[in-house]
This record gives structure tokens, C-alpha cells and sequence, in this order.
């Protein structure tokens, strides 16, 4: 098996494991951004190639083995939605704490309003 | 904040903008583009606010600015692309490509990065405004 | 030699996703994930992607600063029970199934160096002669997937509008009418 793949899951385990089973809403935050690194860095480990060279062309050399471009363009717009969404959900968290005055999501399950 | 990190700012926070504004303008020929130069912009602005205070930030970009200025972004970005329709078809680089590693060349791109990273700045800009003054807010209560 | 370096900096990034789950304090959870963060934009230079790196550092940074903002002087809540085992059960059962399907399926993927660019082929052969411009991945980008870009816009500009919305505060007029019909 390849290790690095197993690496990257190992990762994204670590995430969803903190979104599941904890109780405070920053350790859910911390739990989606993590497990958002670990799919945007499969996404690169799939277009490596072994003596490859960057995709940026430079005047008077020929296209010799270059990676591929094209996961590169998808994970450009996936870190800054990544980092859209989760300047929600701080917004979010930060207005569930004046209004609860805890960020346990069991005591504001109990409270209702 | 202390006297050692008002100076440092105040030679700083120039280069921080001024370098956003090269990868901008450079997306085309080396790495970068919209998208980093964007956030880089918003970040000089950010460690100004960090550093002064509240108002001294709001001179130079008040919230309403930031406001027009990322509409501006995307009405630019979606007026490049039914401009495109001229020559056919949705998104079509419709000017010449001129010679390649040259500044002005690659069609629509240059302008599309400029469109692009006026939208990403203001609206981390306003992202970051609107995150400070709710705490401010509750704070005061 | 680049293999070595990029386990040990898997590993690391490994650990530190732990200590940032797992530890009581907020503001140093939030340290470790900066930590993550910088590991990977590494990770992403050693793999021969600049722009990525260059992207994730910054938004790295941004994200960091905005999550300190918020836990800064909030009360550090650290669970007096243990965490919802309910929870901690469904999370494992969840992560042992997802590991059988991985292993079963990571047979089909390429191997690891060898991508199977059928699409970009044609991108990297004609990129330059079409578009004009040197930066492949920014042509790809604005140039021939650049419905994707005008989609990304589109939910940036959602999401500080979101933002806007959550944070909005009552007038001043506004509250004061409410606290008189109160008393009235």
C-alpha cells in the first residue's frame, strides 16, 4: 500500500473523530479545519510526479516533465471556501456565547432560549 | 500595544501592501495570483488595525468603502465574462495574447486577477470588522 | 531523500492534529493548529506546488487570527464529564468502516508519482500558445475552468454577507422603543 495515502487518511480520521465526539464548539471549528487540510493535501499528492518540475513555464526552456496543473487550480478555490466557511461558523460560535454564555453544546441543548 | 510594535508597524505595513499588489499584478507570468495578493492586501490592513486601534484603521477604510469595493470585484469579474460573450461564447478570452512573458499579455487574465483580489481583500476586510466590533460590543456591556 | 523528508513532516503534522483535538486549553489548541497549518504549506513546496503554498500560508495566517479573536477572553471551558460517548462510539465505528473501504480502494488509485493526466495533457500542451500566459496554473484557473472561479466569488461574497448579517445590531432607537413598551 503507499504510505502517504494512508498518511493523509490518518489525518482526516483525526478530524472527524474531533467533529463527532467532543462537546465544545471551538473543538468542533478546530475538528472541520483539519480534516479540510487532509482532503486538500490528497488532492496535491495525487498530481505529483517523481522529477517533475513546477507548473510555471519560464522563456527558452521546452515542457519537459511538469506536475499536474489541474489539482492545483481545485485546491486553490478550496482553501479560500475553506477559509469562508469557517469565518462562519467563528461568527457563529461568537454570538451562541453571548447569548448562552457557554460554549458547551450540551448545556445549550438543555437551555432553549 | 507598546511603543516597539507601533514603530514596527508603521515601517512595515507599506511593504505588506506593496508586495499584495506585486503578486497581483505578476499572476501571470510567475507564481500567486488573485487570490493570494488578495488576502495579503486584507492582512496590511488587519495588522494596522491590530496595532493603532479601531479608528485610526477606519480613516484610511471604513466599512462602507469595503463594502463597494468588493461588489466592484465581482461586477467586474461577471462583466468580464458576458464581455466574452462578444466574440461567442460565455468566458471567452477575447483579447489577443500578445507575446508570451511580457506584462501585458495572457488576454483577460491580468484583469481578471486584479478583479478577483479587490473582491478577496475587502471582503476579509469586512469579515475581520464585523468579528471585532461584536466583540467590542459584548465587551462593553 | 524527498520521501524522508515528507514522512517526518506527515508524522509531525500527525501529532500536532492530536495535541490540538485532545488538549484542555483553547488558545493553545489553537497554536497546534496554526502549527498544522504550517507543516503543510511545507509539504505543499515539497511537492512542486509554489502557488498552493504561497495561498495556504496566508489564509493560515488569516484563520489563526481570527480564532484567537474569538477564544481570547472567553472562559476556558474544559468539559467537567468525559466527551459524549455516544459520540466517541459513532466516530469509531465511522473511522473502522471508512479504513476498510480506503484500503480496498487505493488499489485503483495511480501509483504514487505517475499521474494519469489525461485532461491536462492537452492544458499543458496548448496553455501557452492559447492563452499567452507563462503561470500554467493560473490560465487553467481563469482561463479554462473559469466558471469555477466565478462560483468561488460568488460563495465569498455569501459568506461575508453571512457574517454582516449574524453581527447585526439593534439600534439604538429600536432598543429604546422595546424597553418603553415594556414599562408602559
Amino acid at each position: 500500500m503507499m504510505a502517504v495515502y494512508v498518511l493523509c487518511l490518518a489525518l482526516f480520521c483525526v478530524g472527524v473523530y474531533a467533529i463527532l465526539a467532543k462537546r465544545n464548539v471551538i473543538k468542533i471549528i478546530v475538528g472541520i479545519i483539519i480534516a479540510e487540510n487532509a482532503v486538500n493535501l490528497f488532492f496535491i499528492l495525487t498530481a505529483y510526479r517523481v522529477g517533475g518540475r513546477s507548473p510555471i513555464l519560464s522563456p527558452g526552456q521546452e515542457i519537459m516533465r511538469v506536475v499536474d496543473p489541474l489539482p492545483h487550480a481545485l485546491v486553490l478555490t478550496s482553501i479560500v471556501i475553506g477559509l469562508a466557511t469557517t469565518a462562519l461558523l467563528v461568527a457563529f460560535a461568537i454570538r451562541l456565547y453571548e447569548k448562552y454564555g457557554t460554549f458547551d453544546i450540551e448545556k445549550i441543548r438543555e437551555l432553549k432560549g | 500595544m507598546s511603543l516597539i510594535v507601533k514603530t514596527v508597524t508603521r515601517l512595515t505595513v507599506g511593504l505588506i501592501l506593496l508586495y499584495g499588489v506585486y503578486i497581483v499584478s505578476q499572476g501571470h507570468l510567475s507564481s500567486g495570483g488573485g487570490f493570494a495578493g488578495g488576502v495579503m492586501i486584507a492582512l496590511s490592513f488587519v495588522h494596522m488595525m491590530l496595532a493603532f486601534g479601531k479608528e485610526t484603521a477606519f480613516k484610511k477604510l471604513s466599512e462602507a468603502k469595503a463594502l463597494f469595493f468588493e461588489s466592484l470585484g465581482v461586477l467586474i469579474f461577471l462583466g468580464i465574462a458576458l464581455l466574452g460573450l462578444v466574440g461567442g461564447v460565455f468566458f471567452l478570452n477575447f483579447l489577443p495574447p500578445g507575446e508570451a512573458f511580457r506584462l501585458f499579455s495572457g488576454g483577460t487574465i491580468p484583469f481578471s486577477n486584479i478583479a478577483i483580489s479587490l473582491n478577496v481583500g475587502a471582503g476579509l476586510f469586512t469579515v475581520f470588522l464585523a468579528i471585532v466590533l461584536l466583540n467590542n460590543d459584548s465587551e462593553r456591556k | 531523500m524527498t520521501m524522508m523528508v515528507l514522512y517526518i513532516l506527515l508524522v509531525l503534522m500527525i501529532v500536532g492534529s492530536i495535541i490540538a483535538v485532545e488538549i484542555k486549553d483553547l488558545l493553545s489548541s489553537v497554536v497546534a493548529l496554526g502549527a498544522v497549518g504550517l507543516g503543510l504549506s511545507i509539504v505543499f513546496l515539497l511537492l512542486k506546488a509554489p502557488d498552493v503554498a504561497l495561498t495556504q500560508i496566508v489564509v493560515e495566517i488569516f484563520m489563526v487570527i481570527i480564532l484567537i479573536r474569538a477564544t481570547l477572553r472567553r472562559d476556558l471551558e474544559s468539559s467537567p464529564t468525559r466527551s459524549r460517548p455516544l459520540g466517541a462510539v459513532a466516530a469509531i465505528g465511522f473511522i473502522a468502516i471508512l479504513m476498510m473501504i480506503a484500503t480496498t480502494s487505493f488499489k485503483d488509485l495511480p501509483t504514487f508519482g505517475e499521474p494519469a493526466m489525461r485532461v491536462a495533457a492537452t492544458y499543458l500542451e496548448q496553455g501557452l500558445s492559447k492563452t499567452g500566459a507563462g503561470n500554467l496554473v493560473a490560465a487553467v484557473m481563469l482561463d479554462f475552468r473559469g466558471y469555477d472561479t466565478l462560483g468561488e466569488a460568488t460563495v465569498l461574497f455569501t459568506a461575508v454577507i453571512g457574517v454582516s448579517a449574524v453581527v447585526r445590531r439593534i439600534g439604538r432607537k429600536k432598543a429604546n422603543r422595546l424597553k418603553g413598551r415594556e414599562n408602559a
